[in-house]
């Protein structure tokens, strides 16, 4: 491994951790969108940055970049709060205008500007290294290490400093509102971090790959936990784990750095997304199923109690009565028996003493309309779950 | 080229007439399907299936090692449905809420899908030229059978959009009723998502990924202000759809340098701009017209009320007054002043103002009266 590859890495890592902290809150604060946004309207802010500046990596044009992605959000804000369309419709309206301004404006000055669409949106990672910085005439590392690095320290001095502001307005507005704390200051604090950690890092990875390194890991987080910081850990973890393996699969590959991190990123969604424990959807099929089968024995059970008559508790009869299918009922009169909820004489079904009990209780707190607290009474009666 | 010079052009000149149909064509059916995506809160759906399309671009060219448009497409086509029911499956399945699940398979797809790119790039076979183009759309590739292509696909929309019509429209604004009335809302469902999704599709080639949502939900939104009927809305979002074509068409064409696809969207943007200040019953210049008026009624109801105060003190209501004491009252201006005259319920004689019986009978029964017509 060889210095360059490093420094790739490292800038990787250190991208993905800057997006990943503000991230996290635009998905807890259901923005994420915004980032998609912002990440599209920053063209014409930075093709007017290169006018004045004619240097990619000025910060003047970071801040004027930065600046069109706050009047993204200021512009979407005023659009829905007319009323005349939709938040998702504004948004939807305001950043391909923009980003189409931001295209006229490069394509009309193609002679002057050395500014290629395709680089704004996926950015050139491997390239990276060669933009050093020099101070005093001695070297001291890539430009974009610099920007990206100072800025992730911003955000995360920011974070540290309004960690609680952020963490109740995020979760209760009114609260944090009625604390005294200002939810339009976090807010465009929030949309400010956002809008230059997309401009600090376009250069390095791209707008698309911003986004991605911003709405992935934590949405991949949020499906492992729902504690705040645990969240943020986990998204911080899963974009330096992606940036590194997808700068080596890009390598293996010879293919495009931002592109492979972003790959990685998704299969490690997938995988969460497919196996995570509780809210996995593996996890969520089989509780849905579970469910099912423990709704079906509920009903079976009451329909017991409501018949002493033998006719009515046959074995066979469940199948006309209920109209289940005949593997569905099987199941369901296993997990009876199993549970020792009924005994079965001759082919005719009857409740045991538990298994009365439960039915009893179960009725009660559906007459008092508390069907919730049947989920936690199961604990106490079932051996076995459906 | 200027502007007039098109115009007489595009009548005998093949390509500028291939050009001007296929987007005119495009607008008029990205327009239609466009409002239901707009009035079922889907807007920002066709941002992410059209992001999502790219990976299957870059598939199918890997497999057939074809530039056939058409091909292409159907790949395009098969990954924005997958994209699409992926998103569907996160926001069913999980807690995460629409929005991460939009820009997630977004972000995600197209970065895997710039990864194929960048890897067929760097393929012996050196045929993949042409695959940049949907990016950002290049209008100028159209050809003729593109442009029938389009046409097909459009006949087919508007046929299952006036043979479903009923159905779309039950479920676009109550979906449990459509439910209970025994149609198969899912089926309904996932019949207008897979339009949407193939009006999106046929765009990538002209407009490009990242700027087609703009196609769709532009048209639709202008349409929005102007009409509250879903079949006024489809046929205006159509006609605003197939005129930013044509007109981003002209413009485009009688400059250098400018690409179709972003100049399209900035004249749908135009039209929405113009249609939010301009339509006259939810515009913002009507609405702020009528905020105004009524503001001016109010205050005239307010000095009217307040002269009928005095008058009342009074055994002759038509008392004469100085205009003076109406000067410490916020309500009054010399203006409306004037219109109660003109509407006769007080006369002014120089320095002096007194109501007249009309005057004092309505400002009596100003605030009792059930319907306040307009003043």
């Amino acid at each position: 491994m060889n210095s360059a590859q490093i420094e790739i890495q490292l800038i990787a890592s250190l991208v993905a951790i800057a997006c990943a902290i503000p991230g996290t809150f635009l998905v807890l604060r259901k923005m994420a969108m915004i980032s998609d946004a912002i990440s599209h309207s920053i063209l014409p802010g930075i093709v007017i940055g290169f006018f004045i500046t004619q240097d990619l990596n000025s910060p003047l044009l970071i801040l004027l970049a930065a600046f069109t992605g706050i009047i993204t959000v200021v512009l979407v804000e005023y659009i829905q709060k007319t009323g005349l369309v939709k938040e998702d419709t504004a948004i939807g309206l305001v950043f391909p205008a923009l980003f189409s301004i931001g295209v006229i404006l490069i394509a009309k000055n193609a002679n002057d500007v050395h500014l290629d669409v395709d680089a704004v949106l996926l950015g050139e990672l491997a390239f990276a290294p060669f933009d050093r910085l020099f101070i005093g005439g001695t070297d001291v590392g890539p430009k974009s290490l610099w920007i990206i690095g100072s800025i992730l320290a911003i955000t995360i001095g920011l974070l540290l400093a309004f960690f609680k502001e952020l963490k109740l307005s995020t979760f209760d507005k009114g609260l944090a509102a009625s604390l005294g704390f200002s939810p339009a200051i976090i807010h465009y604090g929030l949309m400010s971090v956002a809008s230059v950690t997309t401009v600090g890092a376009f250069d390095a990875v791209g707008a698309i790959l911003v986004v991605a390194l911003m709405i992935a890991p934590a949405a991949t987080a949020y499906l492992l936990t729902t504690d705040l910081k645990k969240m943020l850990w986990l998204a911080v973890s899963f974009g330096v784990l992606s940036a590194i393996s997808g700068y080596w699969f890009a390598h293996w590959l010879d293919a495009s750095i931002a592109g492979s991190i972003t790959t990685m990123l998704g299969f490690i969604f997938l995988i969460v997304f497919l196996f995570a424990p509780s809210k996995g959807i593996i996890a969520v099929m089989y509780r849905e199923k579970q469910q099912r089968i423990e709704v079906s024995l509920l009903t079976f059970l009451l329909h017991l109690k409501n018949h002493t008559e033998e006719r009515e508790r046959h074995v066979n009869h469940l199948q006309e009565h209920i109209n289940w299918q005949k593997v569905r009922a099987k199941t369901v009169l296993d997990l009876a028996l199993k549970n020792n909820m009924i005994v079965l004489n001759k082919n005719i079904v009857s409740l045991t003493e538990k298994g009365d009990t439960f039915t009893s209780k179960a009725i009660d707190y559906i007459i008092t309309n508390e069907d919730a607290q049947i989920e936690d009474m199961k604990a106490d009666f079932f051996l076995f779950r459906g | 080229m200027d502007i007039t010079e098109y115009f007489s052009l595009v009548f005998t000149d093949y390509t500028l007439r291939t050009i001007t149909l296929g987007t005119a064509l495009l607008g008029a059916v990205t327009g239609m399907l466009g409002s239901f995506a707009v009035l079922r809160k889907q807007s920002l759906l066709g941002d992410a299936i059209s992001h999502a399309a790219l990976p299957g671009i870059a598939i199918a060219f890997l497999i057939t090692g074809a530039k056939d448009s058409n091909i292409l497409l159907l790949g395009a086509l098969v990954s924005g449905l997958v994209g699409t029911f992926w998103i569907r499956a996160i926001i069913t399945k999980t807690h995460l809420k629409s929005d991460t699940a939009l820009g997630l398979i977004l972000s995600l797809f197209f970065g895997f899908g710039m990864l194929l790119l960048t890897f067929i790039q760097k393929q012996p076979n050196a045929n993949q030229a042409g695959l940049d183009k949907y990016l950002f759309g290049q209008a100028a590739t159209l050809v003729e059978s593109d442009v029938w292509m389009m046409a097909i696909v459009t006949g087919i929309c508007l046929f299952v959009l006036l043979l479903f019509w009923k159905e779309f429209k039950t479920l676009l604004f109550d979906a449990d009723y459509t439910k209970t009335l025994g149609f198969n809302t899912k089926f309904i469902d996932i019949l207008i998502t897979t339009f949407i999704v193939l009006a999106i599709v046929l765009g990538l080639q002209t407009v490009g990924v990242v700027l087609m949502s703009a196609m769709l939900l532009a048209p639709a939104a202008a349409a929005r202000q102007w009409t509250n009927s879903l079949a006024t809305m489809v046929f205006l979002a159509a006609i605003f759809g197939a005129f930013s074509g044509v007109f981003g068409t002209a413009i485009s064409a009688s400059q250098n340098n400018l690409s179709t696809g972003p100049v399209i969207v900035l004249v749908a943007a135009v039209f929405v701009v113009f249609s939010f200040i301009f339509s006259p019953s939810r515009g913002l210049l009507f609405k702020q017209i009528r905020f105004i008026k009524n503001r001016r009624d109010l205050e005239l109801h307010k000095t009217l009320a307040f002269m009928h105060h005095i008058a009342e003190t009074h055994e002759n209501i038509s008392h004469p007054h100085a205009i003076k004491l109406l000067n410490n009252f916020q309500g009054f201006t010399k203006k409306t002043l004037q219109k109660l005259v003109e509407k006769n319920y007080a006369t002014i004689d120089g320095s002096m103002w007194s109501l007249t019986d009309l005057g004092f009978e309505t400002a009596a029964n100003l605030y009792t009266k059930q319907s306040t017509e307009d003043e």
